[in-house]
């Protein structure tokens, strides 16, 4: 285990690296001046050197990427092009609604798909084991904003149960207006997430339900439930596990889409006016956040579906052939 | 036709075609035409009313559909023909390189789609083009990945090295061994795979980063219904619906692939 953790280490630094490098090369290298955010349609040449000065961009590629990576060893992520403020601190600032609208949101979908996807397989060939099916085949199909803009419209606009969009101005120090602002967002993106998830658990809950093991507890007495309980829920997690890693990226993914349906001032409506302003420092901080979170989530769920599963630590890797 | 799923799947992809096929030749109005009111509600001038520029809503749900099947399909060629060739090239490579590009693949494929499209779009600006080279490249890791597995699963076969031992050179037991043993999972997962390059063109055309009109798809519609819901809240209802049954459609037709293919498989999704 100690080796495996090691060799799974390393190959998390590495894909840190290359990931960066790779977020570097797509933003700076490639065609597409950067300070052309910061200057007029009628500036002078002197004026886009002098920004391109600024910017940094007129070093040698080799030597930016020296100075990027000094910077982000110190967590220093440099300066919005359009507000001048630390990027670093305007991440800070808004993680106060994405992390909470990620978090709840997947568990949410954990809870809503787990069940659902024993019962589904429990339930093979009944008229509501194909409804649930029929249901998360739905899920599997339905962007993520469009659920959002049609909840919106019924409990906001329509019943004006729920707020429409927005977070409060007292943030979290008004705790039941900022979970009443969440609710209708982490509940769109949990549908959705639910959806993909309730998959796999019905196929981890397939290959339980068919196992020789089960049918020996069943034979020796066992009631369904307890046998399931013992012997199903660990076999069926395993494969499930790493499953979880990508799908709680895609509820971050969703998060940043959701935000925008929801105008909450998270992340995603971060990067998405930094795409509009062609703010390169807040697209490359927010980009590499996300990459950084969604590789340790998977180095997590692999270091987790070892301990689960006492099979796999007798490979090497965690790769299967 | 043994299976449902695939005749369900090819009713629903043929029918979105057609829309889009019709749409080349005719539409209701001219796409820039904005002689229509301001968002109108449906009637008998306009079927779905217009928007806020007075333009054809219908007009503009049927180009959705050319746009969303032409930039599905080219992101499903450009991913698949590069993830086939990786995954290829990865079977036949010697150890060490195919070690490293299995852990690479394994790097990528934990990437979101929409994540890499997004950085894509960041280094070109939105278009046509860059849309479906955003979509592709992202789709590129989860079509090779399975496909290295299934070249080399071939390859280990013992028909191979017959091939090989009478001399059959290596382009020839693509042709000959691999291709038509992989074909059946390599189609399945390009179905599924068309389904999430429209979900994310969707997606990069409701937060602005899709191809700029007349191009404008189901999601750059669904981001100006979101402007005027509170005038006209239908206008949400009809592109969105569309690329459900579009994605629905796509998925069927995956699972009835696999369905033909794989008797063993059928129950499962």
């Amino acid at each position: 285990m100690a080796a495996y953790l090691v060799r799974r280490a390393i190959l998390l630094a590495l894909s840190l690296a290359v990931s960066s490098v790779a977020l570097f090369v797509l933003l700076r290298v490639l065609p597409g001046d950067p300070a052309n955010a910061l200057l007029d349609m009628g500036a002078t040449p002197a004026q886009a050197a002098a920004a391109r000065h600024e910017l940094g961009t007129d070093l040698p590629p080799a030597q930016q990427f020296g100075g990027w990576l000094r910077d982000l060893a110190r967590l220093d992520l440099g300066r919005s092009l359009v507000s001048s403020l630390p990027v670093a601190s305007e991440i800070a600032g808004r993680l106060h609604v994405t992390v909470p609208l990620t978090v709840l949101a997947f568990l949410l979908a954990v809870l809503i798909a787990v069940p659902t996807g024993f019962l589904v397989a429990l339930r093979r060939g009944t008229w509501y084991g194909t409804l649930l099916a029929g249901v998360s085949q739905l899920g599997l199909a339905v962007p993520v904003f469009w659920v959002g803009m049609l909840l919106v419209t019924v409990f906001a606009l329509r019943l004006r149960w729920l707020p429409a969009g927005g977070f409060p101005a007292e943030d979290w120090a008004a705790p039941a207006a900022a979970l009443t602002s969440l609710l209708l967002p982490v509940v769109t993106i949990a549908l959705v997430m639910s959806a993909s998830l309730t998959r796999y658990v019905h196929s981890a809950a397939l290959d339980v339900l068919d196992s020789d093991y089960l049918r020996t507890a069943r034979a020796l007495g066992a009631p369904l439930r307890a046998a399931l309980l013992r012997h199903g829920l660990r076999n069926a997690a395993a494969p499930v596990v790493p499953i979880l890693a990508i799908e709680l990226a895609s509820t971050f993914l969703g998060a940043v889409v959701v935000e925008n349906v929801f105008a909450l001032p998270g992340l995603g409506s971060m990067l998405v006016r930094a795409f509009a302003q062609h703010d390169y420092p807040v697209i490359q901080g927010v980009l590499t956040l996300s990459t950084a979170a969604v590789l340790t989530i998977g180095f997590v769920a692999d270091t987790a579906q070892r301990l689960i599963d006492p099979r796999l630590r007798r490979t090497a890797t965690g790769t299967s052939a | 036709m043994r299976s449902r799923a695939l005749v369900a799947g090819c009713v629903l992809l043929g029918g979105v075609v057609a829309i889009a096929m019709v749409s080349a030749l005719w539409t209701p109005y001219d796409p820039a035409d904005t002689s229509g009111g301001r968002l109108e509600p449906p009637g008998p001038e306009h079927w779905l009313g217009t928007d806020r520029l007075g333009r054809d809503l219908l007009t503009q749900l049927m180009i959705g559909a050319r746009v969303a099947l032409s930039i599905g399909a080219g992101a499903v060629a450009l991913g698949g023909a590069l993830g086939l060739l990786a995954g290829i090239a990865a079977g036949f490579a010697v150890r060490w390189l195919d070690d490293m590009m299995a852990v690479v693949l394994d790097l990528l494929i934990a990437f979101p789609t929409l994540l890499l499209a997004m950085l894509v779009i960041a280094a070109r600006r939105g278009s046509l083009l860059s849309a479906v080279t955003a979509i592709g490249l992202a789709m590129t890791a989860v079509v090779a990945r399975p496909a290295r597995q299934q070249v080399k699963r071939v390859l280990a076969q013992d028909y191979v090295t017959a091939a090989r031992t009478s001399g059959t050179s290596w382009p020839g037991i693509v042709a000959g061994h691999v291709l038509p043993n992989i074909w059946p999972a390599l189609a399945v997962n390009l179905a599924l795979q068309l389904g999430r390059a429209v979900l994310a063109e969707a997606g990069l055309s409701y937060l602005g980063l899709g191809p700029p009109p007349p191009n404008a798809s189901w999601g750059h519609m669904l981001r100006e219904a979101q402007a005027t819901v509170l005038v006209a809240p239908g206008d949400i209802v009809a592109p969105g619906l569309l690329l459900v049954l579009l994605v629905i459609g796509v998925n069927l037709l995956a699972d009835g692939v696999r369905e033909v293919a794989d008797p063993l498989l059928r129950g499962r999704w």
